[in-house]
């Protein structure tokens, strides 16, 4: 029988979790480990320590001591399955992990590939299975949302910069270029489409998808899933300030049914596990493109938590096994403002993740 | 012609939509237009309320009030019968 990791304390009220999180890079394109953790922290009956899994010593949550209470590095996503699994496997014979909730897409893959194993460790998680996660990849998105009565833009995967020629025939400019999993370039000419091409193939691989440009008001919503096709919770938000990375700087929640019953629908047609990120593009005529969807929580996860629905708290409940009842609201109008600060530390500390891999 | 049910204002003046994430600032008379149009006054309860009020041409007062409405329209605040 498996030993259960969730450890109920003398009182019978709080119980104790290990946790293991990545995505602490809180840079300018921040990763949403930290805010995931804030999420975490606001349960009042649980009690967490978080292990922060990274993958460079500059992440700063790393150095957050009130955040996260030990960090270990892990292997890149390119170094495979097995590499990760030896290292969770030695992080769980230290930590004796309950639950490792991953935040990128780039290494979901490897997470997804590795359930059964974690599961035989004892580790729960809760994400999409690899079809889900597969559906919905930027290369199957169109063909996806066509076959499910989604919109979205036209696009065209391409592993040759001559064959820019194709899209920029059919779609017209501006064009949007687009890495696998990060990055994307609004191009309005045939030679910045090129140069996009090069700077984010050089910098994220092959294929580069080029999409057809939608004019409209950028939204984002957080969503969960239950993996039954039942919604947990949805929040909306419009972003109010991008950075030149494309990223929400600052967004607030917004009141529109029409896009909660978009998340419900995706939800519905996927039997989606866990949190995502539907990137919408709303046109002057309110029609709802959906420009992504991000195998995850989004970095602003703070604010559903604040706005009412703590998708990140749902999520736990859901991997040990609880019955989760849907939020059906949350608070139009919340605003999430992100800020940068100046987190100072010492060089012994920068050392011991360099050279240990832990700290 | 009314006000979007679901429209939030302050006294100050802040008009916030929240099915678009938009916010505005109006003046005092702004305001007092807006606070007849939730109210679902017709607008010659609002012309009169506005010409009793204030010093001010009755056909200075049509033009402004459809270039406000034109606005409130163009930002989506207001519902067209």
């Amino acid at each position: 029988m498996k030993k259960d990791k969730v450890i109920k304390n003398k009182s019978d009220k709080i119980r104790e979790v290990t946790v293991a999180l990545t995505g602490l890079n809180a840079i300018d394109s921040p990763g949403p480990g930290v805010a995931v953790i804030r999420c975490l922290k606001e349960m009042p009956d649980f009690r967490f320590r978080i292990i922060g899994l990274s993958y460079e010593a500059l992440e700063p949550g790393i150095y957050m001591n009130d955040i996260v209470d030990k960090t270990y590095q892990i292997p890149y996503p390119s170094a495979g399955t097995e590499s990760l699994f030896n290292r969770i496997k030695y992080i769980n014979e230290k930590e004796n992990l309950g639950l490792i909730i991953p935040n990128f897409d780039a290494e979901l893959y490897n997470f997804i590939k590795l359930v059964p194993k974690f599961e035989a460790l004892g580790i729960k998680t809760f994400f999409p299975a690899m079809e889900q996660f597969e559906k919905r990849d930027k290369i199957n998105l169109f063909d996806f949302c066509k076959k499910n009565g989604f919109l979205c833009p036209r696009d065209k995967t391409i592993v040759k910069i001559d064959e820019l020629k194709i899209p920029a025939g059919k779609f017209g400019f501006p064009l949007v270029i687009k890495g696998k999993y990060y990055e994307a370039a609004v191009a309005h000419s045939y030679d910045a489409a090129q140069k996009a091409f090069l700077k984010i193939s050089s910098k994220w691989g092959l294929p580069i998808i080029v999409q057809e440009f939608i004019k409209g008001t950028e939204i984002n919503l957080a969503a969960i899933g239950d993996g039954n096709g039942n919604t947990i919770g949805a929040v909306p938000v419009r972003k109010l300030y991008i950075t030149d990375k494309g990223k929400s700087w600052a967004g607030i929640t917004l009141e529109d049914k029409s896009l909660i019953e978009l998340a419900e629908k995706f939800i519905a047609v996927t039997k989606w596990r866990g949190g995502f990120e539907l990137e919408i593009m709303r046109t002057p005529e309110g029609k709802p493109y959906i420009m992504e969807i991000n195998p995850r929580f989004p970095a602003w996860i703070y604010l559903s938590s604040a706005a009412g629905q703590n998708h990140p708290a749902a999520l736990v409940r859901m991997a040990f096994g609880e019955k989760v009842k849907p939020y059906k609201n949350y608070r139009v109008g919340k605003i999430f403002i992100r800020y940068s600060w100046d987190l100072v530390t010492d060089v012994e500390k920068f050392q011991k993740i360099s050279a240990f891999g832990e700290i | 012609m009314k006000l979007k049910s679901n429209i939030a204002t302050s006294e100050t003046g802040f008009i916030f939509n929240p099915s678009t994430g938009d916010s505005f600032s109006a003046n005092a008379v702004g305001m007092e237009i807006i606070s007849l149009l939730k109210k679902n006054k017709p607008l010659n309860e609002i012309k009169k309320h506005i010409l009793d009020k204030y010093n001010v041409d009755e056909a200075v007062f049509e033009k402004d009030y459809d270039d406000y409405i034109a606005q409130l329209q163009f930002y989506n605040l207001i519902d067209t019968m």
